[in-house]
């Protein structure tokens, strides 16, 4: 057997390595995004006035 | 793991690629569980923040991909004996049992709590529920014993717009039962017209399928009843408050249109089927195919109207 520098198996585990990094990084994103919402909803001026009642 | 190990894996490779990882949550199943729990989201009552409602919709997604490979899991033995799911990433040994296990239990709690996080408790309970309905009750139990099959399995996949909806509400209503039995009903005649003209090997795999267990004209049958249960919650649904006069129209038409195929499929003789390959076996599973998306189509542009004072009754 011909040994590669790139074999197969290794662009499949760039791939993987790739794939999941960008499914971290996308998870982290939305979870910011949820805080921002969540809070945000918090302080809308509508609920101020009910809290503040 | 060392080169020794590398050269007992079962593949030439024995490394899965992402795009491996990704077919075993099954992707042409998890799109269909998006656009109904979108149409679910964006047709109820009540307005959501942009994106919570992306991000709900993404771990409905998940919590549906996750079960998909449970599936998968589960399913590997009988993966591996027929032709069309021998290309799956576990049979065709670019996944390990063990790894899509692993990956599905992950998602599975994943998007369950994640979802309860970024909805409310309601929506991540029939996500849990829905999960273990497909995998448990219909995978693990039901698949393999009964030719009804395809319809529990279909109770699964028509959950998602109940979860949308539940996103918005926070509850269960009238509407969203409806928009479940649209799908329930919908499954058996879609997946019932394409086995009438593909043939399946379900039955060297040991899986009970209506056109092998009760036989071809059984399956005819089968087909035309559900196809009246069908039409009858599609028209239910348009009374309903998410329903309205375009989506009225689309759906009376369709269903007579549906009914139609249903008739000619019952009518006809397997003699007559082979005489001019399936026509209208094939002709019912494509308009089946436009039957769904055009009725959660409809809800949509119903619910996209109301903003202008047009869409619902009024």
């Amino acid at each position: 057997m011909v040994i590669k520098a790139e074999h197969e198996m290794h662009k499949r585990r760039f791939s993987r390595n790739i794939g999941l990094g960008l499914v971290l990084v996308g998870f982290v994103a939305l979870v910011y995004g949820l805080t921002v919402a969540k809070v945000g909803e918090l302080y809308q001026p509508e609920a101020a006035s009910e809290a503040s009642q | 793991m060392t080169d020794a190990s590398i050269q007992t894996t079962k593949t030439e490779t024995g490394e899965a690629g992402f795009g491996d990882y990704f077919a075993l949550l099954k992707p042409r199943v998890m799109s269909l569980v998006v656009f109904t729990a979108l149409v679910g989201l964006l047709v109820a009552p009540v307005g959501v923040n942009p994106i919570v409602g992306l991000a709900s919709i993404l771990f409905i997604a998940v919590g549906g991909g996750a079960s998909g490979a449970l599936n998968m899991w589960w399913d590997a033995d009988i993966d591996r004996k027929m032709k069309r799911t021998l290309t799956r990433p576990i049979p065709s040994g670019k996944v390990e049992e063990g790894e899509a296990f692993a990956i599905g239990i992950t998602l599975s709690v994943m998007a369950v709590v994640m979802l309860g996080l970024a909805a409310n408790l309601m929506a991540a309970a029939l996500l849990a529920f829905t999960i273990f309905f497909y995998v448990v009750i219909y995978t693990m139990w039901l698949k393999r014993w009964t030719p009804q099959n395809i319809v529990i399995g279909g109770a699964a996949g028509a959950f998602p717009p109940m979860i949308g909806w539940a996103v918005a509400t926070g509850g269960i209503s009238i509407e969203s039962v409806l928009m479940f039995a649209l799908t329930f009903a919908w499954t058996p005649p879609h997946f019932w017209a394409l086995a009438l003209f593909t043939k399946g090997d379900y039955a060297n795999a040991g899986v009970p399928m209506l056109t092998v267990t009760h036989g071809r004209k059984a399956t005819r049958n089968h087909i035309l009843g559900y196809t009246f249960a069908l039409a009858a919650v599609a028209i239910a649904l348009g009374l309903t408050s998410v329903g309205g006069p375009t989506y009225m129209v689309i759906a009376l038409v369709l269903n007579a249109m549906f009914i139609k195929g249903a008739w000619d499929v019952f009518r006809r003789t397997d003699a007559d089927s082979e005489a001019d390959s399936h026509k209208a076996e094939r002709g019912l599973f494509k308009l089946s195919l436009a039957y769904l998306f055009l009725h959660y189509g409809a809800l949509l542009v119903e619910a996209s109207l109301k903003p202008f004072g047009l869409g619902g009754w009024g």
